[in-house]
């Protein structure tokens, strides 16, 4: 226990979601002094705007005629690096803890990367839920996975002289043929068909692998798997023509491209209706004291799911948390227009 | 509708998207068209389209099983799969580059395999007949 208290990162504030509403949380959170660090199993900032529509313009940021998902979440990123949030990204959040009491609570979270944070408040800003890998509808391939079957490389080791089927045709599946080559003792890229979305000089690199004879590739899609013990044997492959045929191997890599999933936060002990969690709206306050839930993640009556709904609510949401944090400090109403106090916070005085 | 809303609707219920938009049209009888969506159980559900809109919002606003269309119509997560009738295959046409690219990532993908999303509902489409799959995301 000693242990995991030494290793825990202590801080005012995690965020949980690198979405604009938690974002934007740094920012106004930040406006009070309260310092983050901010988690996403994402490798990237932005949420949906950058996984889902990055070049899509968006039209009711309000002040900003358009802009496209990336450029508000650069443009986030920018207005928030005066208060230098720490992120952690490609680590989901799985479990929340509380530890301290109504009047002061303290909570303890830890990541599937095995990082521990000690935080004063946690603001839960999940949005439609973790990104996560899509599971393909192969029978029984849950009791292979993370044994024999990945949906992501964590330790090239894992894949030393065995036999690997990879299927997709995107960057992840042609990066990881490209990557696991040279460690693999033979690598099969199974894809529907001979094109590929992946960026194209993967696509030669793969076709010249190919041609060189050092990797196979086949057109169809893997419809089952044997083996035994969550121990790999094969991976049967019903060819475009028609043909079935088992493709001996002890590891599957599927890359079918990732989905939103409510994941772990169902388990924190929060109330939760269908999916969302509600808050008050004065607060944004959970049911849980020292727990906000921000954006897209949370319910109250008349709730859009909208970017500017989100920007709204943290700032409201960050008001009660210098409450926690600072318990004996007076907060005074400030602009950033006209308070050299806040100015100086932003760097610009 | 533009397809840049079409995110800000799904994402919203209809009644909100509708008031927020103005996406009912007002006056004028709207043309409707007949889509039936067979689920992977065999079970057949008919439904009215509107001409003007997508095949995926028909679906979302029917309550369709087996679509579940998460990114709203933005054609990026490819769970708006479905199969077109082969009889319909022709009149629904076929896949852009970017529908096929994004089809890599659904499931069981097959010659008459379309993201719903990427079909717009035209009065040529009256009887359209379409298959969901099991599994979506
Ligand atoms: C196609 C489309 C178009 C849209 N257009 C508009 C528009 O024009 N205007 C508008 O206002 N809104 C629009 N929206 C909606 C808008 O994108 C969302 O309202 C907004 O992204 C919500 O922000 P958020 O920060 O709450 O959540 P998200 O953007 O969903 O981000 C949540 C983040 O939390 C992470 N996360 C969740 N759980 C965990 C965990 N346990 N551990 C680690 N990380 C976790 C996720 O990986 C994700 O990155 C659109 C949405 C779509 C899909
Ligand atoms: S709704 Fe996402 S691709 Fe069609």
């Amino acid at each position: 226990m000693n242990q995991l208290k030494e290793a825990a990162i202590e801080t005012d504030v995690v965020i949980v979601g690198a979405g604009p509403a938690g974002l934007f949380s740094v920012f106004e959170l930040g406006l009070l002094d309260i310092k983050a660090h901010v988690i996403d199993i994402l490798p990237r900032a932005g949420g949906q705007c950058s996984e889902l529509y990055p070049e899509k313009p968006i039209y009711d940021i309000p002040g900003l005629p358009v802009c496209t998902g990336q450029e508000l979440t650069d443009n986030l990123l920018k207005q928030i690096e005066p208060f230098h949030p720490t992120f952690h990204f490609n680590e989901m959040v799985e479990t929340l803890v509380s530890l301290g009491t109504a009047e002061k609570p303290e909570f303890r979270l830890s990541t599937d990367a095995g990082k521990i944070f000690h935080a004063k408040v946690v603001f839960i800003a999940a949005g439609g839920g973790s990104f996560q890998p899509k599971k393909p509808p192969i029978p029984k391939i849950e009791s292979y996975e993370g044994t024999s079957v990945f949906y992501a490389v964590r330790r090239m080791e894992d894949f030393r002289d065995k036999n690997v089927v990879i299927v997709g045709g995107g960057d992840s599946a042609l990066d990881w043929t490209l990557n696991l080559q040279p460690v693999a003792k033979s690598i099969t890229l199974v894809h529907r068909r001979d094109q590929f979305r992946a960026a194209p000089h993967s696509v030669s690199a793969m076709q010249e692998l190919v041609a060189a004879g050092k990797i196979d590739f086949k057109l169809g899609q893997i419809t089952a798997v044997e083996g035994e013990d969550g121990e790999l044997a094969g991976a049967i492959l019903k060819g475009n023509d028609g043909v079935v045929e088992k493709l001996a191997c002890e590891r599957l890599m599927p890359f079918f491209g990732l989905t939103m999933k409510l994941g772990p936060v169902a388990d924190w002990g929060l109330q939760l209706n269908e999916n969302l969690i509600p808050v008050d709206t004065e607060k944004f306050e959970t049911s849980h004291p020292g727990i906000f839930a921000v954006g897209d993640i949370n319910s109250y009556p008349g709730k859009l799911k909208l970017i500017l709904s989100g920007f709204h609510e943290v700032a409201l949401a960050a008001q009660k948390a210098h409450r926690y944090v600072y318990p004996d400090k007076k907060l005074l109403f400030q602009y950033t227009t006209s308070s050299t106090n806040l100015q100086k916070k932003l760097g610009v005085s | 509708m533009h397809e840049e809303e079409t995110g800000v609707m799904a994402k919203m219920s209809f009644e909100d998207a509708a008031t927020r938009y103005g996406a009912e049209p007002g006056g004028g009888a709207p043309t409707k068209v007949k889509i039936t969506f067979v689920d992977s159980q065999g079970q057949a559900r008919s439904v009215e389209g509107e001409v003007g809109s997508t095949v995926m919002e028909t679906a979302r606003r029917n309550d369709i099983p087996e679509i579940a269309a998460e990114c709203g119509g933005a054609c990026a997560c490819a769970t708006c799969h479905v199969y077109v009738d082969e009889k319909w295959a022709e009149k629904t046409g076929k896949a852009s580059q970017m529908e096929e690219d994004m089809l890599d990532f659904a499931f069981d993908v097959k010659p008459n395999s379309r993201l719903c999303c990427q079909i717009t509902v035209r009065p040529e489409l009256d009887g359209l007949v379409l298959t969901t799959p099991a599994q979506q995301g």
